[in-house]
């Protein structure tokens, strides 16, 4: 393993993904993608629905086999992981999902859900109850909530105890695909600075990939922007200069829009 | 700059999405809905779990229960009608029909459940393997499911049991090879269905293992419409048992079994109607229980309706 500090925590490399389907033609979902994402960095990716978005960040998260190309953490490839060595990566990447609601076993409670991680990673069952308290409170519910079952918290509440699940182990890696997008104004607003706060916690010791469509929330959130256009990534900056300055005709269009 | 976006910003619907898991098979059988029916489901599964308990503690004591022998054969008292010392009446060799329904309970619902419980672990590992994996195993295992399917199955049980020859267990055998096939396409195509939930996604990333996120997640998602065919297929075994066992390759005589003793007693339908109606109620009863029980426990695995 070729751990450096200074290096990025996750590299793509030419990542591609065609879906071949019978007596239709092929899609090529993301087409050779590639870019970094640096220890402490929020960076946004932004595109239009069908862009490929999705795809690219279930390939980055194992649960998609990429047709094509590299994906480095912390300068080891995962791309062809399994098994044993597929579970320690997850210890260092997490993922929250853009429907939360359907991201809970709806047999378990939340709390089971959350310290499912931890228990898999040697933690008594007992002691993930605790801590997935403590994680719902750092995410602004009561402790009280890991009883209740999916079916019985609002949309923004399960998406708190989402990202209290996908922080329990610590990782040092958070996808977000979408993660707000199923939320009214308020509660994305309010996810958002719970992101915000959990950042400035971790320093550089915690990234985050950001999928969204919406530019404004990628302006306000990101440190660094990409924007995937029929999965290729046709423009890349920090947002402020992106929208003041698009070089590419659907960045124009997708700025327009919104002014 | 950054002003102008936030205030254009649309507003989008707050939620959208339902809870596919469980509403998809609700209406499966019969369209009844959760908490129609009085009485809380816990209370429900007290009850008809206590029946079923006592049906099945009665045909594993059944020897203790019967107040005679169920073979002893009395010809002075042949097809008396119900009295007081014989409740049920007697056959048409004298022997007392409520101890020869009470030993029957031994083949018919024991040999039922045994059938039924291998029957439903087998085409449930099969069909989520199949499910699961897809690719070759899937397409030989669903076309030999397929082959299975396209018999008419108590003719293939028929079949089978004459190669195997009589008796019980061979019954049972032949009753199992004919009709895993059903459970296995239930559990393959719940299987395909969930198979992309989010839920399944959300336990890989946890860190558990292929074997835990199908033991622990998938299972008891996919459980419920399998157990409701289970326990409706309790009936449904019941009589094919019982008609294997009447065509001679099931429960020979004199083993007291329902369906072969309501066989015996055609011919005395018109003079002792009581020798074929106990063993036709005993079944009746039991796959009443059966049934609503299936239903009960469809309606418990699902925690959305355990507060009603
Ligand atoms: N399993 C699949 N089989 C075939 N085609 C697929 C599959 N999944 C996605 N696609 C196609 O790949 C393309 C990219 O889809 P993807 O879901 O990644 O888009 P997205 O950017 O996430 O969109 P959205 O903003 O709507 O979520 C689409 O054209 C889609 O139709
Ligand atoms: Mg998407």
């Amino acid at each position: 393993m070729q751990d450096n500090n200074k290096g990025p925590v996750l590299e793509v490399r030419d990542l591609t993904k065609i879906y071949k389907r019978r007596g239709q033609d092929t899609v090529t979902a993301v087409d050779g993608v590639s870019f970094s994402l640096h220890p402490g960095e929020c960076l946004g990716i932004i595109g239009e629905s069908g862009s490929g978005k999705t795809t690219l960040v279930n390939m980055i998260a194992r649960l998609t086999d990429p047709d094509r190309g590299q994906i480095l953490l912390k300068g080891r490839e995962i791309t062809r992981l399994r098994g044993r060595d597929l579970r320690s990566v997850y210890a260092e990447m997490q993922m929250v999902f853009q429907q939360p609601a359907d991201s809970f076993d709806p047999r378990r409670t939340l709390g089971d859900g959350i310290g499912e991680s931890l228990r898999n990673n040697g933690w008594s069952a007992a002691a993930a109850r605790e801590e997935s308290g403590k994680l719902l409170e750092q995410c602004g519910l009561p402790a009280g909530f890991a009883e209740r079952w999916p079916h019985e918290v609002s949309g923004g509440q399960c998406q708190r105890a989402a990202i209290a699940r996908a922080l329990a182990i610590r990782p040092s890696i958070l996808l977000c695909d979408e993660a707000t997008s199923a939320l009214d104004v308020t509660i994305q607003q309010e996810i958002l600075d719970l992101l915000g706060t959990l950042r400035r916690q971790m320093g550089a010791g915690f990234s985050i990939l950001f999928i969204c469509h919406d530019i404004a929330l990628v302006q306000q959130f990101c440190d660094r922007v990409l924007v995937m256009y029929q999965g290729k990534i046709v423009e890349e900056g920090i947002p402020d200069a992106v929208i003041r300055k698009p070089s590419h005709p659907y960045t124009r269009r997708l700025i327009d829009s919104i002014l | 700059m950054r002003q102008t976006f936030l205030k254009n910003r649309e507003k989008r619907p707050l939620q959208k999405q339902g809870h596919k898991s469980v509403t998809m098979y609700s209406g499966m059988y019969g369209g009844r809905r959760h908490g129609r029916r009085a009485g809380s489901v816990k209370t429900r599964l007290i009850v008809f779990g206590l029946l079923a308990a006592f049906l099945l503690l009665g045909s594993v004591f059944s020897a203790q229960l019967a107040p005679y022998d169920p073979d002893l054969q009395n010809l002075e008292i042949a097809r008396a009608a119900p009295s007081a010392a014989h409740l049920l009446g007697t056959d048409r060799f004298g022997r007392d029909m409520l101890s020869r329904v009470i030993a029957g309970s031994r083949a018919s619902i024991f040999s039922t459940l045994l059938l039924v419980a291998v029957i439903t672990v087998i085409g449930t590992l099969i069909g989520v393997f199949c499910g699961w994996n897809g690719k070759r195993a899937d397409a030989v295992l669903m076309r030999i499911s397929d082959i299975f399917l396209a018999f008419p199955g108590l003719v293939f049980a028929m079949a089978v049991a004459g190669v195997l020859g009589g008796g019980l267990h061979n019954a049972i055998v032949a009753l199992a090879a004919i009709s895993w096939p059903k459970y296995a396409r239930i559990a393959r195509s719940q299987t395909l269905a969930q198979r992309e939930s989010a839920y399944l996604k959300a336990a890989k990333l946890a860190g558990s293992s292929t074997t835990k996120i199908i033991f622990k997640h998938l299972l008891p998602n996919i459980i419920g419409p399998i157990l409701v065919t289970s326990m409706l297929d309790i009936g449904t075994m019941m009589m094919e048992l019982a008609g294997l066992s009447f065509l001679g390759l099931g429960a020979k005589p004199p083993t007291a079994e329902w369906g072969s003793m309501m066989s015996d007693a055609r011919s005395l339908m018109t003079t002792a109607p009581w020798v074929a109606f106990s063993p036709g109620a005993a079944i009746f009863l039991s796959v009443m229980v059966f049934n609503l029980l299936g239903d009960t426990i469809r309606d418990y695995a699902d925690p959305r309706s355990r507060d009603f």
